[in-house]
């Protein structure tokens, strides 16, 4: 993934940092709630919401169940239609094929459509290495390049920012990448936008290669699907001469008419919208009418790992929608960058260490990311049940056991740093499963509860921190129950 | 009927006066209660946080307590969703591990039959008057399992509702999560208690003085929060609202 997330600090590090902020909790808490708000309702104003909830799930399923047929069939109707299939089998092997694809054009700048999967392989910094400069063209995206920062959010990725610090970005970026920010520019949303589609107009009319991912691709037919809101995805995927598409395997579907389900459920789940203002579908290259160089780069980068795990394959479901991370309150407190990688929020914390793996530090705390509420799995388009895949991946993180990495079967050792957790489980699990250990357990308690301390060291710490201690009873309920008989005998 | 009680180990330990209450209450309305004393923990903590194989024995335990009553039920949301909606899933997965049906087929008998304690007053006792007294003004926090695991719905407003006396107000962001999520309260403190102290900025801005739920972990952590943020509302338990009357009332 991206090399601009190595070296992040475990989740709970990171977020304690953001919880502190009191300007990005303020820019996020307005955000979510108003995409949370507005998603309920679209989706109240469908009546058959549940069915095609439903119907994405099955699709998705099929196709993951099927994906090696798929994605032949999906390469044969590409190259009939005159594009070029190319396979990456991790990120260095896409980001080689890109920046190859790009210097045989002779082309030293590209623009880019928003696209995850290339945030994923970290394509912008690799072509930069080899003297290529990659434009984002989709305003959120620009607002991260411009800043120097990192995306923080799927479908907004600058939502951790707010007006006054985009104008100060523009005013002072732009102009080292192209045309300045206009002079006195101020932070009314429509001097802003203004601002950057200027910037931008000069990228496009200029830009001869183009990069997207894609929402979507139809085996029958060898169709990219791009679904975006500002139209300059539809500027990057028509004007340049050569167009290069990098695209996650699961993105197949079979056929042009499931389009129909997810170009339902999409919009609504995203951006609360009816119908998506630019869906933008194009088939191999056509003589005279946009790119006349096509190239697709199919990645795996982890997938068919995680399609190998019968639990955790559900999160290949996912389309992206964001709509899991509006209405998460962790991700809402913690911000999107403690999340360590281009995929935050809940999908995030499934996705990250299936992808990458649990070795890492940040990795291995992702699984614990989440109280478990299930707002998550309430909001998803295609149901995939994120708390059953993070309690999954907590099992894998203290338990080890079997997995795929890298296409072969691997015993993973548990991780470290859970040999006190382990200990203390397993000496609850020996006391619970015996009565009168948990009662002896309960009566030293309650004897001893005038000496018990109202702030705990080591561990208990992170409670009595911010929370007191609930006062322990003189007699446990087990104690009264069979001293008063069942309450019968209440005076005693 | 016979009705067990189904206490959990975190209300036998540190909250024996709702146990006392859903006895009360139970009892009240003719329902003959035991509390089978072998009882210990369903196993959410260790499930939850990746133990699932420390979670089977004493999942089985529950069975082996539990299995010969007509309904089990318990004060706790997030513990009857463990039986109803995790146990068939620990039974498939030793399925899928190729551990045969053995513990699929020790935990299928109470599954069905444990209740959360509104549940059974509104779908099997069929009642929402119970004859209650409790003259607050109380804000009820619908916890996550409850809401979202079990779908109580209405049932506990519809149960406040008619406790005589007792004003009920609308909580705000009622529900979102408070934060608590057993071990995620302690490794992610932070994120957890910022959580906490938002939602009891929302209790406090109805101005109630009571904040209800029906679910005593969620209860620690709000009440802990509470005390801390030195606010002058209290947590209780519905089962102790419920219990109350005008003959014997909580204070």
């Amino acid at each position: 993934m991206s090399g601009t997330f190595v070296g992040m600090p475990a989740f709970p590090e990171a977020a304690r940092t953001a919880v502190g902020n009191a300007t990005l909790r303020g820019n996020l808490r307005h955000a979510t709630h108003t995409i949370r708000a507005k998603r309920a309702r679209a989706v109240a104003e469908v009546s058959d919401w549940a069915e095609l909830r439903e119907a994405g799930r099955r699709i998705k399923d099929h196709t993951l169940r099927h994906l090696d047929r798929y994605l032949e069939q999906l390469e044969e109707s590409v190259t009939a239609a005159g594009g070029t299939v190319h396979w990456a089998a991790d990120a260095d092997e896409a980001n080689r094929i890109v920046t190859r694809l790009v210097k045989e054009t002779g082309e030293s700048e590209v623009v880019k459509v928003k696209s995850m999967a290339t945030q994923e392989i970290g394509l912008n910094e690799a072509l930069l290495e080899e003297g290529v400069h990659a434009y984002e063209t989709d305003l959120a995206e620009l607002i991260v390049q411009l800043g120097r920062d990192r995306p923080s959010h799927i479908l907004v990725p600058a939502i951790h920012r707010n007006r006054g610090e985009i104008r100060d970005i523009f005013a002072k970026e732009m102009g080292a990448w192209g045309r300045p920010a206009p002079e006195g520019l101020t932070d009314a949303p429509a001097e802003l936008a203004e601002a950057a589609r200027l910037h931008l107009r000069e990228k496009f009319l200029r830009a001869r290669v183009g990069i997207s991912g894609a929402n979507f691709m139809v085996a029958e037919t060898g169709t990219l699907v791009v679904v975006e809101s500002e139209g300059n995805g539809r500027m990057c995927l028509t004007l340049p001469e050569t167009l290069i598409s990098v695209v996650g395997i699961e993105k197949v579907v079979p056929t042009w008419r499931d389009l129909e389900v997810f170009l339902q459920t999409l919009p609504r789940s995203a951006t609360a919208e009816r119908m998506n203002p630019y869906t933008s579908t194009w088939t191999g290259t056509t003589d005279g009418d946009g790119p006349s160089a096509f190239h697709l780069v199919l990645l795996d980068n982890g997938r068919t790992d995680t399609l190998a795990d019968r639990v955790g394959r559900q999160a290949l479901r996912c389309i992206r929608c964001s709509a899991c991370l509006n209405v998460c309150p962790v991700y809402e407190r913690a911000g999107g960058h403690a999340y360590g990688s281009v995929y935050p929020g809940p999908i995030g914390a499934i996705l990250s260490p299936q992808l990458r793996g649990t070795a890492s530090e940040i990795d291995a705390s992702l699984p614990y990311a989440s109280s478990l509420c299930g707002a998550c799995y309430e909001v998803c388009p295609v149901a995939i049940d994120i708390p059953e895949v993070l309690v999954h991946l907590r099992e894998r993180v203290v338990e080890g056991g079997p997995a795929v990495r890298e296409g072969n079967r691997v015993l993973l050792k548990p991780a470290r740093g859970h040999a006190a957790e382990r200990a203390a489980m397993r000496a609850a699990r020996w006391a619970l499963a015996r009565p009168a250990a948990l009662r002896a357990g309960q009566r030293l308690a309650s004897r001893t509860r005038r000496l018990h301390p109202r702030t705990l060291p080591g561990p208990g710490r992170a409670w009595t921190g911010t929370r007191d201690l609930p006062p322990v009873p003189a007699e446990p309920f087990r104690d009264w129950w069979q001293r008063t008989r069942g309450g019968e005998d209440e005076t005693k | 009927m016979r009705v067990a009680l189904f206490l959990t180990c975190v209300n036998d330990t540190l909250y024996p006066d709702t146990g006392r209450a859903v006895v009360k209450l139970l009892t009240r309305l003719g329902v003959d209660v035991d509390f089978p004393m072998d009882q210990t923990c369903c196993g959410q903590a260790h499930y939850n946080t990746g133990y699932r194989h420390e979670t089977e024995p004493l999942a089985r335990h529950f069975s082996d307590v539990f299995g010969g009553y007509e309904a089990i039920v318990t004060p706790s949301g997030s513990c009857a969703a463990m039986v109803r909606e995790l146990y068939p899933r620990l039974g498939e997965r030793a399925r899928a591990e190729g551990r045969g049906d053995s513990l699929a087929r020790a935990l299928a008998p109470v599954v069905p039959k444990t209740y959360e304690l509104t549940e059974f007053l509104v779908d099997v006792l069929e009642v929402t008057h119970v004859g209650a007294y409790y003259p607050h003004k109380v804000t009820y926090h619908p916890t996550c399992h409850g809401l979202r695991g079990l779908g109580l719905g209405d049932r506990p407003h519809r149960l406040l509702q008619a406790v005589k006396g007792l004003e009920l107000v609308e909580l705000p962001g009622a529900e979102e999560c408070c934060g608590f999520g057993g071990t995620f309260a302690v490794k992610n403190a932070a994120v957890s208690a910022a959580m906490g102290a938002d939602k009891v900025r929302a209790a406090e801005s109805t101005g109630a003085s009571v904040l209800c739920a029906a679910d005593n972990s969620c209860l620690m952590h709000l009440g802990g929060t509470m005390s801390r943020l030195h606010t002058d509302l209290r947590p209780v338990h519905i089962a102790e609202i419920l219990a109350s009357t005008e003959e014997e009332p909580a204070v």
